[in-house]
């Protein structure tokens, strides 16, 4: 790292700690209903759509109803979404006449937006419509965001109520999020990535003759799509002559700002925020990831306000922040080192495979942590080609359960959930009964938590030890050795916790990867999102334990370097033998020269 | 289930609002505040005749242009539709392979010494506009000698591309390919047309 590097990432830290507290304190303000800068010109929209659907806003659910409201408005966006992929060549705003998804893909895909996994098995700007990424991806980037929030506030609701069995109105907490938090933000946000460079039009895609034209080599095919032979056996090639380029077009800052700022990622081009279009400049490079961390980072002093003591939230922030630059330092290391292959023949410059060079190594490396960190999953770099310790950062940060920063309220409930066993281990060394926030940690709170953790864990290890027997899924590794593992590893760790970025050499769009995948991120969603509802149903019942002199601190150092240290160890214990066969062995070969 | 209202309608008003005036909204002020950036940040000929966009990498083999990032997009290098890396595993054989006969093209192209990574290893978006002011220095001797320049003209033209880190400490330092190779295209029909002037004078003279 030069002085420049240094001073990137120092000023991108420090900004992000400096909008910590305003942008968690106006959170909790929206969340528990107070009037904020923007009530004026939002409460009477509020209100209107409270009208239309009729919600009735101070009415609270128990936390069964409110799981309920939950799936059920999640159930109506798959199917809407679905819907759509099947039908977007009926639709309007399709200026290139794009075919409809198959179903596989459109199944895969509505439940990925859907889940705010956002793992995509298809180019953007060759599958879908505008009207598919605007009345399809880029709403259920907004909706998916609110949802994740609007169950972490349940939660944190749980921990600051006593002796009620009500969390809260889903539909109430829904709204707020994306009126109040999600659009204003992403508006502006979208604003200032255009002034970049980053395109908003519904333009139909522009031809553009070549400076130099190009060519290239191509299979001759019959009319039903088979390749052609000569007579002696060989596959007849015709070369191609290029005079002219396409370049696409269409709504991508509105689309590109949800999508940071909602921690969902799904780009609306194949190169994601590798792609010019997308992240022009160094500046929307270093916005973008401002962006993906900005809503995580706050929702921890929301929780400390809501909780009634900032501390809390300051500790865990201060633990994810402590993961996250010793993933970036790690990341950073191995990819300027470049690959031991090319170094000895003269190539120098670290790692540049995959790396644009607008952003400079630290600036991609600092984009790559955040998205696999958050479960934001853009990508500003191809993940496939890192060094192989390079690439075992980003994998392992999606395997600790997306608790660093995380996805936008998903992140900081996993974390909690965490915190109760930190609380609870720590209860068992010195023989007292757990408490974490004053609430008594018991077999209920240990058992949801334990599910919470361990769902996505199982998942992918499961998963991925079917892909390693079945022919269909090993065809679908575009590298092979231990790197091809890697790949598959690495796909259904983002779809079973919901990041959605890839080892993108893998074949994804099978109906083997299309399906399996689906499941993984339902089941990687759902299930924690409910258990962590059940939490808050069971503390909010519960009364108040003022803290005694036995009671663990868990606003202090201590508890979160006990915190972080109980992270690794689950982490460590659950994944490293699978971590062993890919990204380690493949780190041994290489500096092997094998 | 009186949750089905909700849910159904929130459906419908929420997809109004995010996915129809949210985007308008952007695209107008977009296209108020911004029209250049929001339409693609095209260039165009004195006769008005788009001829590229400066955020859009495009191929380059000829000597006498600069060259720029290999591309990996689909059919051929810097296909816009296509955009995306190779996804290539640091220990892939066909991927090691690839770059060391990139390296090979290199020397025989007369470039000497260590080598700008950028120049041998493929972008993320394959569609990278950029390449880094080292890969360019490599290149100066070469398109000097294709063109008939001097090294010190070629130097001034690219130099003269060189973008700064943004701000002083953002991203990299790049120069951008496409903008280098339109000056070096005028630079030689320029001195093509001083050449046949001259010629012309000589005739009347």
């Amino acid at each position: 790292m030069n002085v420049y590097d240094w001073l990137q990432t120092f000023y991108f830290f420090t900004i992000l700690l400096l909008l910590v507290k305003p942008v968690g304190s106006y959170m909790a303000k929206i969340y528990q209903g107070e009037r904020t800068l923007l009530s004026p010109l939002l409460a009477p929209c509020e209100n209107l759509v409270y009208r239309i659907c009729g919600v009735n806003k101070d009415e609270e659910m128990d936390w069964q109803r409110y799981a309920g409201a939950m799936l059920l408005s999640n159930l109506m966006l798959f199917v809407s979404l679905f819907a759509l992929l099947l039908g977007q060549h009926l639709l309007p705003l399709n200026p290139q006449h794009l075919p409809p998804f198959p179903w596989e893909l459109a199944l895969n895909t509505a439940i990925s937006f859907t889940t705010n996994t956002n793992w995509q098995a298809y180019s953007g700007e060759s599958t879908a419509s505008y009207f598919t990424q605007m009345a399809g991806l880029t709403v259920h980037n907004f909706v998916s965001a609110a949802t994740g929030m609007a169950v972490v506030i349940a939660l944190i609701r749980g921990f600051a109520r006593r002796r009620t069995t009500l969390v809260g109105n889903f539909w109430v907490d829904l709204s707020r999020g994306i009126l109040y938090i999600l659009l204003p933000l992403a508006l502006i946000a979208a604003l200032i990535l255009v002034s970049q460079g980053v395109i908003q039009n519904f333009s139909p895609y522009k031809t553009v003759p070549l400076i130099q034209a190009t060519s290239f080599n191509k299979a001759q095919v019959d009319e039903t799509g088979k390749p052609r032979w000569d007579a002696t056996g060989k596959p007849l090639i015709e070369t191609m002559i290029v005079e002219e380029a396409t370049i696409p077009m269409g709504p991508v800052a509105s689309q590109e700002a949800i999508k940071e700022l909602g921690t969902n990622g799904g780009g609306f081009f194949n190169a994601n925020s590798a792609h010019p279009f997308e992240n022009p400049t160094p500046f929307s490079h270093l916005f973008e990831i401002l962006l993906i961390l900005l809503i995580p980072a706050g929702l921890t002093h929301t929780f400390g306000r809501m909780v009634g003591n900032t501390r809390q939230g300051w500790t865990l922030m201060m633990v994810m922040l402590l993961l996250l630059v010793t993933a970036f330092g790690i990341l950073q290391w191995a990819e300027t080192q470049g690959n031991p292959q090319f170094t000895h023949l003269g190539i120098e410059g670290g790692n540049m495979e995959g790396k644009e060079v607008r952003f400079g190594i630290a600036g991609t490396n600092l984009f790559t942590v955040t998205t696999t960190a958050t479960s934001c999953g853009a990508v500003a770099a191809m993940h496939d080609s890192l060094t192989p310790i390079g690439g075992l950062i980003p994998l392992s940060l999606i395997l600790l359960g997306e608790i660093v920063f995380g996805g936008v309220g998903s992140g900081l409930y996993t974390m909690l959930a965490f915190a109760v066993i930190a609380v609870f281990v720590s209860g068992l060394m010195i023989g007292r009964t757990p408490e974490y926030l004053g609430k008594k940690i018991e077999v209920q709170e240990m058992w949801l938590s334990i599910i919470t953790i361990l769902t996505a864990g199982v998942m992918v290890l499961i998963l991925s030890g079917v892909a390693t027997i079945t022919p269909v899924a090993l065809s679908s590794m575009a590298n092979p050795g231990a790197h091809g593992l890697s790949e598959v590893l690495y796909g259904f760790a983002s779809m079973a916790n919901n990041n959605g970025s890839a080892f993108a050499g893998l074949n994804a769009n099978t109906s083997f990867f299309n399906l399996l995948g689906a499941l993984a991120m339902l089941i990687g969603r759902y299930v924690p999102a409910v258990a962590m509802l059940a939490m808050a149903g069971s503390l909010a019942g519960k009364k108040y334990v003022p803290p005694s002199l036995g009671t663990l601190p868990t606003d202090q150092a201590p508890f979160a370097f006990w915190l972080t240290l109980v992270i690794l160890i689950v982490g460590a214990l659950t994944f490293f033998p699978a971590l062993a066969l890919g990204p380690i062995v493949e780190h041994l070969t290489l500096v092997g020269g094998q | 289930m009186k949750a089905i209202r909700p849910a159904l309608l929130m459906l419908l008003l929420f997809t109004l609002i995010c996915g129809g005036i949210y985007p308008a909204i952007v695209t107008g002020l977009a296209q108020i505040c911004f029209p250049s950036q929001a339409n693609g940040s095209l260039l165009t000929n004195q006769s008005g005749q788009v001829i590229g966009s400066a955020l859009i990498g495009q191929p380059f083999s000829d000597p006498g242009y600069l060259w720029p990032r290999p591309s990996a997009t689909g059919d051929f290098a810097y296909n816009p539709l296509a955009s995306g890396g190779s996804n290539a595993g640091p220990t892939n054989p066909a991927y090691l392979r690839t770059v060391s006969e990139r390296l090979q093209g290199l020397r025989a192209a007369g470039i000497q010494g260590p080598v700008a990574a950028d120049l041998v290893q493929a972008s993320a978006s394959g569609l990278d506009p950029h390449i880094s002011p080292s890969a360019a220095g490599l290149q100066v001797a070469r398109i000097a000698r294709a063109r008939g320049l001097s090294e010190a003209q070629v130097f001034r033209v690219i130099t003269s591309h060189l973008e700064e880190r943004q701000g002083g400490f953002m991203g990299a330092p790049r120069i951008n390919v496409l903008a280098v190779n339109l000056e070096l295209r005028a630079c030689q029909q320029i001195t093509w047309t001083k050449l046949r002037s001259n010629l012309g004078q000589i005739w009347l003279w």
